[in-house]
């Protein structure tokens, strides 16, 4: 820089991550969709709103100590008959504030959805990689597995694993377990996808000259795959996380309505609506439809954002 | 005569395909010493860029080696496999590309991309890459490297990519550089100023180039030797200004007519008449004779005298006297 004209112009400043990241063209049609900013917002309030339950939760749901069964069916923003106490979205059938409940259901949800995506996503981009870098015989055995996988609705796939891992684990975990089986059975119900999307992606990118040029320089296959193809197979990655931890929570709702998802005592907002189900022909509808309509809005929102993600990281839909 | 870096040995490339084994790269030798250029040069599909990667090892299944011999400073390479072989052509060759948009990884920073290279091959601390990697950047002109460094590909223009190309090229010290095509992607005067650089770096390491082109300005320009390539074979090898202005085989002389030149004037420029054979159908005997004006019986059978002491592979090499040019 010394050598430098005295009146040539100056570098501006290095701009930090942070302003970077405002500045980016991502953030600026997310400023500018109405929809994202929104469903962004919903999802932002949900997600905190079950981190931090155990502080907004009126009652501990979990914790027979604080229930009173002289509350059971209270309906929303009336005074219980026996005990005058008032409860938002009213009680079930043993006296559990449904709020609380919502709010300790959620984070199951959202747990289990977080956790059978980025299983389903470490899974399938691993396999995508290989299948798409390696090729050969290796490629033909996962992509065919895939390709059975995929004639069936995923729904069935996740209760198949289910049922046989239910079967294999002792009665006295079961419980306890159930959550994992339940993490293991929607990521392995979804890690086609993944596996699909990358492998597409990687067959375009090995041939690019910056990856002949990793080879050259002799770095192994493994880190080339790492290093070099699997950030620049990202994007789709992404977007396709966001779709699936939609379709996860859904998923998970789905088996635990079922009654082969989240046990009766850490109950998911799908249990929530399968117990809900029972009181709605008897007029308590509370018990069922703020459940549902919290499953609604977070599947609903992370959805939206999956598609404006979808189209802002696509540049041939901009 | 200074060591030879790399020596080819009557060099086969081939591919079996459903209409039987072609052969882009039939029986091909050169020899490549310290501190020179070699140009290769050949109209598409002659085998040009075959024998190149060829030479690195980075050729696409099914096409393979089928014989000859790659030597890389007195050590075979051509029957090395894997982890040997991953060391050594990293460590000793250096590979521009063609297209500089793609061959840098765009979402790495050029010094990142530097500093594996080297720590690839060299035993260098973080700091110590670093610091040469500003001076690599520095050697191959890019202002302002020490803030340089820390840009993206995109942040560069073409002309400054492809100098990044070649510094990271440069940068393990490597004993020869293969350059595919490094200027076909840049605008004119970019270009001249790219093969300078090229030729600059190398006469001051001693790095022997191999310069792949179909460019005959940039062979006239940079290069030591030239070798002809024509269908897969070598037509001609020898000094460049031999092979420019005194032309001994019929294809080499038809390539420098068609040439076009500023001073030329109007008159319509030279074509060889024809096209290149496919390389199914590769006729017998000198694969340029359906094409060649000088071609006789001869020409159609026994297959023509390899290249040697400055030699065409022609029956009816042209001498001094006919020189058209």
């Amino acid at each position: 820089m010394t050598d430098m004209p005295p009146d040539a112009p100056i570098a501006p400043p290095p701009k930090s991550r942070m302003r970077l990241a405002l500045e980016s063209d991502v953030f600026y049609t997310f400023r500018r969709s109405p929809v994202a900013v929104i469903s962004a917002l919903v999802v932002l309030v949900l997600v905190l709103s079950s981190v931090l339950a155990p502080w907004i939760a009126p009652t501990n749901p979990f914790d027979p100590s604080s229930l009173n069964l002289m509350n059971g069916f209270t309906p929303p923003m009336e005074p219980n008959a026996f005990t005058g106490e008032t409860f938002l979205l009213g009680t079930d059938d043993q006296g559990r504030d449904v709020f609380s409940t919502i709010l300790y259901g959620m984070r199951i949800s959202l747990f289990v959805g977080v956790a059978a995506v980025t299983f389903a996503m470490i899974l399938g981009i691993t396999l995508g990689l290989i299948s798409g870098y390696v090729g050969g015989w290796l490629e033909t055995i996962i992509m065919r597995t895939a390709d059975v996988q995929l004639t069936f609705p995923s729904i069935l796939v996740a209760m198949l694993i289910f049922g046989i891992a239910k079967g294999v684990t002792p009665v006295e975990y079961r419980d306890q377990m159930a959550i994992w089986v339940l993490i293991l059975a929607i990521g392995l119900s979804d890690w086609v996808q993944f596996a699909r999307v990358v492998r597409g992606a990687t067959l375009v990118e090995k041939n690019k000259e910056y990856v002949q040029a990793a080879r050259l320089i002799g770095r192994t296959p493994g880190a080339i795959m790492l290093r070099h193809i699997l950030p620049n197979v990202l994007s789709p990655v992404l977007v396709i996380a966001t779709i699936s931890l939609a379709l996860a929570i859904i998923a998970e709702a789905t088996l635990s309505f079922l009654g082969v998802g989240a046990p009766p005592t850490q109950p998911s907002l799908g249990t929530l609506i399968r117990i809900g189900q029972g009181f709605l022909f008897s007029g308590e509808w509370w018990i069922l439809f703020f459940p549902a309509c919290t499953l609604l809005a977070l599947a609903l929102s992370v959805n939206l954002l999956g598609d404006w993600l979808r189209d802002a990281l696509n540049p041939r839909l901009r | 005569m200074s060591k030879t870096v790399l020596s080819i040995r009557d060099f086969c490339v081939e591919i079996p395909t459903r209409h039987g084994i072609v052969r882009p790269v039939d029986g091909v030798s050169y020899d490549i010493h310290e501190g020179e250029i070699l140009g290769v040069v050949g109209e598409s599909g002659a085998g040009k860029s075959m024998a190149g990667n060829a030479v690195i090892d980075l050729l696409s299944p099914p096409a393979h080696v089928a014989s000859g011999e790659i030597w890389l400073n007195g050590q075979r390479i051509d029957q090395l496999k894997g982890e040997a072989m991953r060391k050594l052509r990293g460590k000793e060759i250096g590979m521009v590309f063609q297209d500089p948009l793609t061959s840098l990884n765009p979402l790495l920073r050029i010094g990142d991309q530097l500093v594996e290279t080297m720590q690839t091959h060299l035993n260098l601390s973080d700091s110590q890459a670093r610091k040469r990697a500003v001076a690599a950047l520095e050697e191959v002109g890019i202002p302002g490297a020490a803030e340089r460094v820390n840009s993206y590909p995109h942040e560069f223009s073409g002309g400054m990519r492809q100098r990044v190309v070649i510094a990271l090229a440069l940068c393990a010290e490597p004993s020869l550089i293969i350059a595919d095509e490094p200027t076909t992607a840049l605008d004119v005067s970019v270009q001249a100023q790219i093969i300078a650089l090229l030729k600059r770096l190398c006469r001051e390491r001693g790095t022997a180039v191999m310069l792949i082109t179909h460019d005959m300005g940039v062979i006239a320009e940079a290069t030591d030797r030239v070798a002809v390539m024509y269908a897969g074979r070598l037509a001609e090898l020898g000094p460049v200004e031999q092979v420019l202005t005194r032309p001994q085989h019929p294809y080499t002389h038809g390539l420098m007519a068609s040439t076009p030149l500023a001073s030329a004037g109007k008159d319509r420029l030279h074509q060889i008449p024809g096209a290149m054979p496919r390389l199914d159908a590769v006729p017998d005997g000198c694969a340029f004779h359906p094409r060649c004006p000088r071609a006789t019986e001869v020409c159609r059978r026994p297959p023509p005298p390899k290249v040697e002491n400055g030699l065409a592979a022609c029956w009816h090499p042209l001498v001094e006297e006919e020189k058209v040019l």
